[in-house]
């Protein structure tokens, strides 16, 4: 099923938890809804499922305006943020709940007993079959969380942080199963996290969100090398800013330049250039020169093929200020610079990305 | 009394744990003392009277003691308090479990003014309840001639008692459910509903199954309410013999007639009462103590 949603508005009070947010969620695809905390991606979820309303705006579920369908005939399935499952039934009762409540055509007993049975070997706990919510760790509810709702058959999957509150590892291996979970199904599924790592790794596209809008939609790949705006870039991973003016090609910083391409801007415009740790290279400082932004080297971290290196901004007159730097350095690199703590040292940047200073707050 | 069935169990895990950790235990003759002035305390306060009533009943001997609870005043005075018990618990049920599902669960204009209302017959004394009858059923009340005209009676007959003890017992079940209801949100209820659940289905199958346990708290107590209550029911009763009396009531007048044993004959079996229910709490804060925790919770 594909879901349309147009310019949903939400207001809560006075505060506006979505304002116009206007998406397309085609069949099949496994999209990421990723912002920070409190953007409104429950939300949004909420209104999809039908657990909420819009203040204004439509929902459209396969091209027809859902509004009027009630939460029980959308044919979703949903995996809440604390998974909600049924503390009082088993985890066998639990994953059978929505076969059981069936009014027309309830399968018979034998027939729900082989599908729940079938749906825990799925998510591999058929096991537990006896067990209470209660007697489960995090991961697991969270997997009986989500067999519960595939076994009403949803034409939609709504999953809500599903891995919010576990561990790295079983994070990982969760990730990983449920993407070959959707490569099996092809069900049209929508997957709020606010870890940029697992929207990217997981999602066939990455939604964006900040504070109620929809900041950018994308390839994952697409949204973490081409931002944008200043938010996506700084939302996505760590970032390198330098604020300063457009001199011709290069980006005048204090008294200091880096020489880069600033297409699209001109000359004397203010703009803050963004850069990742590692499209960062280091040099030197020879004092006769003011290529570069001159920094003092805090620590160096080298374990592994990649070095990261942290650095403070240093002033026109040498002092170090509050701004912090870091660097990503092949170790090849390091070991040519021979750098040591506390060196002054110049950065470059070979992939500087311009915004405009009044679009970043 | 809210709430006591769902903070006893986590306390007693609590104090457990600080008992056995010696940097947070109190010397052991502290404890000792404070244990036995309390045993001390409650034992002459509530188990001597206890003990009082049923040597009083039985003081001459079994034979008087079975008359008395079998002669007719006594009958009627049990049929009717098992009446307005039979009337006013049901009744209490289905609005308590009404109200706390409004309150708990929804948000609307007026809930403040639904839970201040709820509590009402906690603040108020039952005697003023009991007058508020009097004033808009009575003879010479708001209703009274209408009431006169086409022959009903509410006040100094059954009607009235039964009203009474609906007044008094209100809060029981409701007050109990609101804190467990709203401790358990909404979540499970929107994902039967996601799931396909009707709303009835949602209530039999996730709601009271949550909330069964308390709900049986709140039973007991409202029977035990309604059963003992004295001072609103003695306003609209009227005393009349075999008529409108309950067991309360009856015990007052029996006592007031110097009739003693008889008295505490029927008071032996309130008393019996009190301690069935006394071992029925205690089996249902067992059972709630080992109901499966709050889950998920972040
Ligand atoms: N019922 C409500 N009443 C008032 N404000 C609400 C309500 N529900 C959500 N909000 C507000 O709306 C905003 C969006 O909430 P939402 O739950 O959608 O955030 P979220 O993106 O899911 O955040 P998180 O990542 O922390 O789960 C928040 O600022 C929240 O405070
Ligand atoms: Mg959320």
């Amino acid at each position: 099923m594909s879901i349309r949603v147009e310019n949903i508005q939400r207001s809560f009070g006075a505060f506006k938890a979505l304002d116009g947010v206007t998406l397309d969620f085609p069949t099949g695809e496994l999209v990421a809804l990723l912002g920070p905390s409190g953007c409104g991606k429950t939300t949004l979820l909420r209104i999809i499922a039908g657990l909420d309303f819009a203040d204004s705006g439509r929902i459209l579920l396969d091209g027809e305006d859902a509004s009027s369908t009630h939460v029980r005939e959308r044919k979703v399935g949903f995996v809440f943020q604390h998974y909600a499952l049924f503390r009082h039934m088993t985890v066998f009762e639990n994953v059978a709940f929505g076969l059981r409540v069936k009014r027309k055509g309830r399968p018979l007993d034998k027939v729900i007993r082989a599908k729940v049975t079938e749906l825990l070997k799925l998510v591999q706990l058929d096991w537990l079959a006896d067990r209470y919510p209660a007697q489960l760790s995090g991961g697991q509810r969270q997997r009986i969380a989500l067999a519960r709702a595939l076994a009403v058959g949803p034409s939609v999957l709504l999953l809500d942080e599903p891995f919010g509150a576990l561990d790295a590892k079983v994070r990982k291996e969760l990730r990983r199963w449920l993407r070959r979970l959707h490569d099996e199904l092809h069900i049209t599924s929508i997957f709020v996290t606010h870890d940029q790592e697992e929207a990217l790794e997981l999602a066939d596209r990455v939604v964006v969100m900040n504070r109620g809008k929809v900041e950018q939609v994308g390839a994952a790949e697409d949204v973490y090398s081409n931002p944008a705006t200043p938010f996506v870039y700084e939302f996505l991973g760590a970032v390198n800013e330098f604020r300063g003016n457009v001199v011709g090609e290069g980006l005048q910083v204090g008294t200091d330049v880096i020489p880069q391409v600033g297409r699209g801007y001109g000359n004397g415009q203010q703009v803050v250039g963004f850069a990742r740790p590692h499209e960062l290279d280091i040099v030197v400082d020879h004092a006769n020169t003011n290529v570069g932004v001159p920094a003092r080297v805090n620590r160096i971290l080298s374990f592994g093929p990649v070095a990261r290196i942290e650095l403070s901004r240093l002033n026109g007159g040498g002092e170090t200020t509050e701004q912090q730097f870091e660097v990503q350095l092949p170790a090849q690199r390091l070991a040519e610079l021979q750098l040591t703590t506390g060196q002054a040292v110049r950065l470059l940047s070979s992939r500087l990305r311009l915004f405009d200073q009044g679009s970043v707050k | 009394m809210a709430g006591v069935a769902s903070h006893a169990f986590g306390s007693r895990a609590h104090a457990a744990r600080f008992e056995r950790n010696p940097a947070a235990r109190e010397p052991a003759a502290v404890k000792w003392i404070i244990i036995t002035v309390s045993m001390l305390f409650f034992a002459s306060f509530l188990l001597l009277p206890l003990y009082a009533v049923f040597s009083e009943a039985l003081r001459k001997g079994w034979q008087a003691y079975w008359e008395a609870l079998v002669e007719p005043d006594a009958v009627a005075s049990m049929r009717l308090t098992l009446l307005a018990a039979a009337i006013a618990v049901p009744l209490n049920l289905v609005f308590g479990i009404a109200a706390a599902w409004a309150i708990a669960k929804h948000d609307f204009r007026g809930k403040h003014v639904l839970v201040t209302l709820i509590d009402l017959p906690f603040s108020v004394s039952p005697v003023i309840a009991g007058l508020v009858y009097i004033l808009v059923f009575g003879a010479q009340g708001w209703f009274g001639p209408w009431l006169s005209e086409h022959d009903i009676k509410i006040v100094f007959a059954v009607p009235g008692i039964i009203l009474a003890t609906i007044f008094v017992t209100v809060p029981f079940v409701a007050r109990e459910l609101i804190p467990l209801m709203e401790a358990q949100g909404r979540e499970e209820e929107e994902a039967a509903l996601v799931l396909g659940a009707t709303g009835w289905q949602t209530f039999f199958r996730v709601t009271l199954p949550n909330i069964k346990w308390g709900l049986l708290y709140g039973v007991i107590l409202c029977n035990a309410r309604a059963m003992g209550e004295f001072g609103a029911v003695s306003v609209v009763s009227g005393h009349i013999r075999g008529q409108t009396n309950t067991m309360p009531l009856q015990v007052e007048i029996l006592y007031n007639e110097y009739n003693f044993a008889a008295a505490f004959a029927v008071a032996s079996l309130l008393a019996l009462l009190a301690l069935v229910t006394l071992v029925i709490k205690t089996v249902i804060e067992w059972r709630l103590g080992r109901e499966p925790h709050p889950i998920g919770a972040p």
